[in-house]
Formats: C-alpha cells, sequence, structure tokens
C-alpha cells in the first residue's frame, strides 16, 4: 500500500514537471548549455554589419542583435552570458545556420518567401528599394533609359533575379553582367564596363559615398522593388523566435529605434565619417509603427 | 542540423525567368567547357612555342621565354584576371577601350586570355622539362644527320617529348577545368558561379555545391580517361610506360 503510494507521487511528479517552468527548447536550451550566443556579422556590409578602422564589428544590425542579445539574457537569466562574433558570407550564412554555429545572422538579409523555407526572420529592420546607380553625364533616369545597354548586379541577390525577369517581360534587350560582391559591381559601372548598376539603394548610397567622385553618380529615383531585410534564425524554434521578436517589436514601440537609426543613417558613421542621409523611408516607418516579419514585398506597399 | 533537404529544388524554376535550376547549372556547365576548352588549346599552342624556345641554344629567344614563363606563373590568377579586365582597358586608347569593355560576352574573351596564358607558362614548364629528359645524344644525332635545327626538334626530339609529358598534361587540362571557375570573380556565370547563385536565390547550399561538384567529377573523369586512352594508343613499344600495358 505504502509503496504503491510513493509509487503514484512519483508519477505524479514525473508528469508535473515540465508543465511547472516551461521546458527550453531548440536555440534557447543550446544557448542556457553553452552559456554563449554567436552572433554571424558581415564584413563590408555597410552600415548594417560591418569592420570599422579599429577591426571592431558595428553597424545598425549589430546594435538591433545586442538589444536582442540583452533581451535573451534577462530571458535565461544568465548575467554573464558571452556573446561569441562569427563572420559569414553570403555562401556560409545557410551552413553556419544551420549545423548551429552561429545563431542570429546579423546584416543585410533579405526576407523572402523562398528563403522562409530554409530559415527563419525576426520583424524586418530595414525596407529598401530596387534601384540603379549610374554616371550623372550619362542621364540616365527610367528603365526605359537603359534599352539595349549593359548593365550589372550582383550574382545571387534577388536584385538581379528582378532585373533579368523585368529584362524578359519588357523586352528591354538589356546585357546584364553578374558582379561577384558589390563593390565589383559598382567598380565596372565606375569603369564604364555597365552602363548602371542595379542594386538595394541603401547599398548604393554607401557605395556612392565612399566612391572617389561621389558627385558624378546618381541613384535612379524609379524603384523596380521593395526588399524587407531581416535578422536571420533557425527555422522552426517558435520560442527563440518569441523572445527575438519581442526584443525587436519593444525597440519599435519604446522609441528606442530613433537613436539608434539616427546613428546610423543620419549622421556620419565609421570609418571614413561619411553620412549617407538617409531619411526613415515610408514603407520602413510602417513596419516600425506596425512592426511585421512578412517576407511578401506586398505587405510593405 | 537544422537543415531542410530538397533535392527536388533542381526541376523547380529558376528565378532568372527561364528554365529550372537544372538548366541554370548546365548553362554554368556550358561556359565552364567553353572557357577551359579554349583556353586549354591557348595553352598548349602557346606553351609549345614558348616551351621549345626556352630549349634551344639562341639566347634571346630563351631569355624572352624565361621572362614569359615567369611573368605568367608568378601573378596568381585571380590578379591576373582582374589585371585583364579591369586595368588593360584602361591603358590602351580610350575609343578602343569603350570598345573592349561593351563588347559582349566580355568576361568570357578574358577569361579564356587570361587562363590561356596561366596555363600556357605552366604547359611550357613541362615541354622544357621533357626536352630536357631527353638524352642530349638525340639532338647530337640529329645535328650530325645533317637535319636542321627545326628538322631536329620536328622529327627527333617533340615526337617523344609529348608522349612523355602526356601524364602532367592530363593533370594541368585538369587545373585548367577547375581554374576556369576563378573567373566568376570576373563575371563569368560558369559552373561555380551557377551554383553560389543557385544557393542565393533558393537557401540550398548543399544541393547546389552537391550538384556542381558531381558535374566537375564527371568531366575530370571524362578527361582523364581521355588522356589514358591518348597514351596507351600513342605509346612507343620498349619506352616510358608503355610496359604496363
Amino acid at each position: 500500500m505504502k509503496r504503491s503510494l510513493i509509487a503514484a507521487a512519483m508519477g505524479l511528479a514525473l508528469v508535473a514537471a515540465p508543465a511547472g517552468a516551461e521546458e527550453l527548447t531548440g536555440t534557447l536550451k543550446k544557448i542556457k548549455e553553452l552559456g554563449t550566443i554567436t552572433i554571424g556579422h558581415r564584413d563590408s556590409s555597410i552600415p548594417f554589419s560591418y569592420y570599422d578602422d579599429r577591426q571592431q564589428v558595428i553597424g545598425y544590425a549589430m546594435d538591433l542583435c545586442y538589444r536582442i542579445v540583452d533581451a535573451v539574457r534577462d530571458e535565461l537569466k544568465l548575467p554573464d552570458l558571452k556573446v561569441v562574433l562569427n563572420p559569414v558570407t553570403s555562401a556560409t550564412r545557410i551552413p553556419l545556420m544551420a549545423n548551429g554555429t552561429i545563431d542570429l545572422e546579423c546584416g543585410s538579409t533579405t526576407n523572402n518567401l523562398e528563403r522562409q523555407k530554409q530559415v527563419g526572420f525576426t520583424i524586418t529592420h530595414f525596407v529598401t528599394a530596387n534601384r540603379f546607380v549610374s554616371k550623372k553625364a550619362n542621364n540616365l533616369k527610367t528603365l526605359d533609359d537603359l534599352k539595349g545597354k549593359t548593365i550589372v548586379s550582383t550574382s545571387g541577390t534577388a536584385n538581379i533575379k528582378q532585373i533579368n525577369q523585368i529584362n524578359a517581360e519588357r523586352n528591354l534587350g538589356m546585357t546584364i553582367l553578374a558582379a561577384k560582391d558589390h563593390a565589383e559591381g559598382f567598380l565596372m559601372m565606375e569603369t564604364d564596363r555597365a552602363a548602371a548598376f542595379v542594386m538595394d539603394d541603401i547599398l548604393l548610397y554607401g557605395l556612392a559615398a565612399n566612391s572617389k567622385a561621389p558627385n558624378d553618380y546618381v541613384i535612379s529615383a524609379d524603384a523596380l522593388s521593395v526588399e524587407p531585410y531581416g535578422i536571420m534564425l533557425r527555422r522552426d524554434d517558435p520560442q527563440f523566435k518569441a523572445v527575438v521578436d519581442k526584443a525587436m517589436i519593444n525597440t519599435y514601440t519604446s522609441g528606442a529605434i530613433e537613436p539608434i537609426y539616427k546613428k546610423w543613417f543620419l549622421a556620419p558613421i565609421p570609418p571614413r565619417g561619411v553620412n549617407l542621409n538617409l531619411p526613415m523611408s515610408e514603407a520602413f516607418a510602417k513596419v516600425v509603427a506596425n512592426p511585421t516579419d512578412s517576407g511578401d514585398p506586398a505587405a510593405y506597399k | 542540423m537544422n537543415y531542410h533537404w530538397n533535392w527536388a529544388i533542381f526541376w523547380e524554376p529558376s528565378p532568372e525567368g527561364w528554365g529550372s535550376y537544372a538548366d541554370m547549372l548546365m548553362s554554368g556547365l556550358y561556359w565552364t567547357l567553353a572557357t577551359s576548352i579554349a583556353a586549354w588549346i591557348m595553352a598548349l599552342v602557346l606553351g609549345v612555342i614558348v616551351g621549345v624556345l626556352r630549349t634551344m641554344p639562341y639566347r634571346i629567344p630563351a631569355a624572352f621565354a624565361y621572362a614569359y614563363v615567369e611573368l605568367f606563373r608568378n601573378i596568381p590568377l585571380l590578379v591576373q584576371m582582374f589585371l585583364w579586365f579591369f586595368v588593360m582597358p584602361e591603358l590602351v586608347p580610350e575609343d578602343f577601350g569603350r570598345w573592349l569593355k561593351q563588347m559582349p560576352n566580355a568576361p568570357f574573351y578574358t577569361a579564356v586570355i587570361s587562363l590561356g596564358f596561366f596555363t600556357s607558362a605552366r604547359v611550357a614548364e613541362q615541354v622544357r622539362a621533357g626536352v630536357d629528359a631527353l638524352p642530349r645524344g638525340q639532338r647530337m644525332a640529329g645535328t650530325a644527320l645533317g637535319l636542321t635545327l627545326t628538322q631536329v626538334y620536328r622529327y627527333v626530339l617533340m615526337p617523344m617529348v609529348f608522349r612523355i609529358i602526356l601524364p602532367p598534361l592530363t593533370s594541368e587540362f585538369l587545373n585548367c577545368i577547375k581554374n576556369s571557375s576563378v573567373a566568376l570573380t570576373i563575371g563569368l556565370m560558369e559552373l561555380t558561379a551557377r551554383a553560389r547563385s543557385m544557393q542565393e536565390f533558393s537557401f540550398q547550399v548543399f544541393e547546389a555545391f552537391t550538384a556542381a561538384t558531381l558535374l566537375y567529377v564527371a568531366i575530370n573523369l571524362v578527361v582523364t580517361f581521355g588522356m589514358r586512352w591518348l597514351e596507351k594508343s600513342v605509346a612507343v613499344p620498349g619506352y616510358i610506360g608503355s610496359s604496363r600495358t
């Protein structure tokens, strides 16, 4: 009798235990066990995530990520949570995220529906548009001005995909070159290998501002599309995503986003003290008012 | 590992506006083959000429060949591609430079030229090694028979040299195919570039690079077997390599 009572009590305790404190799963469990969180960062994604002149990783996305890290620290009650920085490239970010090397990717990664089949994204932290930069002297204003010309975009980006589609749909007969990275795409335009460089406008502003003759270039008013940027995390990890999303929403609703945005887009930034001078776009202001993690460009119109 | 395998990705429509991802990789394969074969032909022709010059008993052609080899094999291929693509058009007269830059398929021609020169320096070294490997008596015997220098090379030395250097030439051809991937840095959409852009569009990294790897292995095996067949069919009985038939 006594023995069966004990057994019953033990059985009850076993059932009750997980219900008391919610069991940690996925990334949160891993962070708690290791006491470290690993942030994947870019090396030259100005002003989102890049090395400054003292080889420190800084940027708009990094500031937001550190707020997420603070939220995780509070959530797990781990005051000495260590942050490890791990550089990633566009080719390594997926494998490193999948195999658990990095927990967050803080940079300028476009959130779209196709990519969501592989990874998750938190609340959008920037909205960019696909535009082109060209030499002022060539007087190219709209897409129709590029008819039959050679243009360049960066290989493997949503931008080159889009310009290819538009080229086919509207029969513009453009020759589209693929550059290895943004700097090289700009170089092709700078050296007249291509008439225009098609890319996210924010990156174009950064490249033009840092070029030898910033006043020689003009960025088109015509926008080909809208692209939301998101901080990347592992897919199917609702517990971690909830903490990260909460931290992002908190940043937006508390108004903390204002000084962070100003610091990176409306003030001189390292390493060369260039001011991008880019007020918050209407599309992004909407996201700040109504935070969303949608990967559908239509949600940002 | 938190990764969503999707091998069916190859049959999904590619974002380029035409065909599937598999078609995209195939077009990459086409450019890889076109680039490496064109560069290889260029490398063989130039390499043989320069390699022979280096072994000639004349000072000036030998010095020229020496300088050629050292120039093209000591500069990294990546840097050479950049120099041909970005710097060379700035050094020529402006109109010609502009014509070069606006030329359709400029990355392809640039890649062939720089890969061709780079590989030719290495082929030249192998040709020289092949000539040096022959006993000096062969050259002397040819001259003693009253053959001119051209005839000595044409009928005595080169037939054996080519047989001796076939195995290292096979490796060089394989290197040439693999080195063609460096051309992605100047915008040539060859196999590696296609695999990279496939992974960026779809985020299916491992599928993209597995397919590219298998394609490279397949091409290289075809080349290896082809060259081995060539080695056997031209082997001189009783001379090197032929005893293992």
